[in-house]
């Protein structure tokens, strides 16, 4: 009886579905509904709890417990995968010359004092400040204090490692790998995802907001003053051209042109049967290569006789529709197409 | 000039790292708010469906006059909110004459609208009507079953996101280790037509039978409604792409230079490159490679030449 249904089971999510189940007619009252439904559910729990009970299971103080398989249906993730953070400056430059971490002990043992005493922190070995003598070397000058000196140089030294710090967060920020912990933005929080400091607007986008706002003006720009270093816009006239109302002696019908111009270009893009004869003459070649170099590879494993003689289809040609593909531009043609279609 | 924040409490770190996305996500949180009107039986709905989730899900009691779904301007309070709990899927009650007792189940990506299904309410009820023995009543936070019945779900679009909404609301954490004797509840719906599924909650009761298999009894013991599709918006097939990533997507790379022997096991070849005598970087220089030493030594020569030039010149 259950081969007849398909059920399909999902132990990952304990989810049974049962495909093919048809309600031929509703019945009537709730409760018949209600019950209806309550039984076919019992049996797909029941196809469930079969597969669920019979993995393997391991004894515990509460129960058996079971592996889940991992689950199916595949569902949407809630936030994007997390990016790869870049290397850091140090981490390429270590990478380069081979230097591999070595673990460091917490506590290290100070020879002046002869104890045990941590890395770093309070009372730590061989700090900076504990010396109370230092030699003069003969590079030092006579005026200076060393101790402060040394002090200063300690501020340098953090100085430019916060620095360093900064310029890899930044960059990991620009790879959208920033640390979940840290943010780099003074300012509140944007209401979007990802917790991206505000993006820095392009020298292009600023030329592009700048031209604009330079020829929004009625005459398009062209008689306000320009600015120490400002360039020229790059379309200098307005940007629509109309027709003349009048046209005038010795032209061409302009206005013909331009709607001939315009069924052209739909005729051309809406009709699969103009011929372009290059791309037909093409692909006829590429079709027969590889008939070719199939034939050569099975020629060799099979006998043609075996095969089933395989048809080459050649594109539908057209009379006159050649020269309907290569007299596009044509006004004169134009008009005789429009006849045509008529 | 950019200044780094970071917490200085580990509480709060902590709390930061559960947020940040992760490759293999753990359950999905759930906030339940209503809109400008709400009917008696909608505040019901929204409390069951609230207790029915109760570790993962928060409840939101007030009105949020200005919260519209399906309009493209009315989901910024809905993404702060999800921002703010840290909630990737909702469930809003609003009422209205036109669509009244509605619910709208919608999925959050990145904290950004992912997909929305709109569905009405009809025939339900609560969980307090149905008379059952105590003992029965499922444990909160348990893992349910869940079942799908009717071809509908395979068939109608608007059934099949529906289904997919549901079992993303019902189905709990992903769990490897389950305890066999902690299943106690299902949830079963049923397509009834194209636009309408029967919805209940039961509990489970497992009683002896021959096999290690117990024999399933199923008992109505939580809120039973019937959920009559309205509007729905699946989400971008762009977005949709991207949200069905997983790790596991990109091909295992093919280990390489290893192969399998009976006699001696695993064997691979060790592969020496050829030394660039000059370019290696030494962590000891030696005293003649130092560049000074090297450039001392020419300008000697040289010098020592051109001496030699001299004195035999000058003879």
């Amino acid at each position: 009886m259950e081969e007849t249904r398909a059920v399909q089971v999902d132990l990952g999510s304990l989810m049974a579905f049962d495909s093919s189940h048809h309600f031929p007619s509703l019945p009537s009252s709730r409760e018949e509904l209600v019950a209806n439904c309550l039984e076919k559910g019992t049996e797909l729990v029941q196809a469930v709890a079969d597969a669920l009970f019979n993995l393997p299971s391991t004894e515990d103080v509460d129960g058996p417990i079971v592996k889940l398989p991992p689950p199916t249906t595949k569902l949407p993730r809630e936030k994007h995968l997390p990016k790869p953070k870049p290397p850091t400056k140090w981490e390429l430059f270590a990478k380069s010359k081979g230097i591999k971490n070595r673990k460091k002990d917490k506590i290290v043992y100070d020879e002046q004092t002869g104890t045990w005493k941590r890395r770093y922190g309070y009372d730590r070995v061989n700090d900076d400040q504990d010396l109370p003598i230092l030699e003069a070397k003969a590079t030092d000058e006579v005026g200076i204090d060393p101790f402060a000196e040394r002090r200063a140089d300690k501020k340098k030294r953090v100085e430019k490692q916060n620095k360093n710090r900064l310029q890899n967060l930044k960059q990991a920020a620009n790879a959208h790998a920033l640390p979940s912990h840290i943010q780099l933005a003074a300012t509140a929080l944007p209401i979007t995802g990802t917790q991206a400091a505000p993006k820095k607007v392009s020298k292009d986008e600023l030329g592009n907001v700048a031209g604009l706002a330079a020829t929004a003006t009625a005459s398009g720009g062209k008689f306000d003053k320009k600015l120490p270093g400002e360039k020229k816009p790059k379309h200098e006239q307005k940007h629509r051209k109309f027709l003349p109302v009048a046209e005038g002696t010795g032209q061409g019908s302009k206005e013909k042109e331009q709607t001939d111009r315009v069924l052209n270009k739909l005729l051309s893009k809406n009709s699969h049967e103009i011929l372009n004869v290059d791309k037909a003459v093409t692909m006829y070649n590429v079709k027969k290569e590889k008939k070719r170099s199939n034939q050569k590879r099975d020629s060799s494993s099979n006998s043609s006789k075996l095969k089933p003689q395989k048809k080459v289809q050649k594109k539908p040609f057209k009379k006159g529709s050649a020269k309907r593909g290569s007299a596009k531009g044509s006004a004169k043609k134009g008009s005789a197409k429009k006849e045509k279609s008529k | 000039m950019m200044r780094i924040k970071t917490p200085k409490k580990g509480r709060i770190r902590r709390e930061l790292e559960k947020r940040a996305p992760k490759l293999v996500e753990t359950g999905k949180k759930t906030l339940i708010l209503q809109g400008t009107k709400t009917s008696g039986l909608l505040n019901t709905v929204l409390t069951e469906i609230y207790h029915l989730k109760r570790e993962s899900s928060v409840r939101y009691t007030r009105r949020n006059d200005n919260v519209r779904p399906f309009e493209s301007g009315g989901e910024t309070s809905l993404e702060f909110f999800s921002q703010k709990t840290d909630c990737g899927m909702f469930v809003f009650g609003s009422h209205s004459k036109k669509r009244p007792d509605n619910l709208i189940l919608g999925r959050m990506y990145d904290h950004h609208i992912y997909d929305l299904v709109e569905v009405g309410v009809e025939n339900f009820k609560s969980m307090e009507s149905f008379v059952y023995d105590k003992k029965l009543a499922p444990k909160m936070g348990s893992k349910p079953f869940i079942a799908f019945i009717g071809e509908g779900f395979e068939s109608v679009e608007e059934l099949k996101h529906l289904k997919e909404v549901l079992l993303d609301l019902f189905r709990g954490e992903v769990v490897e280790n389950l305890n066999l004797a902690g299943v106690d509840r299902a949830y079963v719906c049923t397509a009834l037509s194209s636009n309408r599924v029967f919805f209940t909650h039961c509990a489970l009761r497992l009683k002896k039978s021959g096999t290690i298999v117990p024999r399933m009894e199923l008992v109505e013991v939580g809120p039973s409604m019937d959920l009559v599709l309205r509007r729905h918006r699946p989400p971008n097939d762009s977005l949709r792409k991207e949200a069905m990533k997983t790790a596991a997507d990109k091909p295992k790379k093919k280990e390489k230079n290893v192969s399998r022997d009976v006699i001696q096991g695993k064997i691979g070849k060790v592969y020496i490159p050829d030394q660039q005598l000059g370019d290696m970087n030494l962590p000891n220089k030696a005293k003649g490679v130092k560049r000074e030493r090297r450039e001392a030594k020419m300008n000697k020569q040289a010098n020592g030449h051109a001496s030699k030039k001299q004195k035999g010149g000058s003879d």
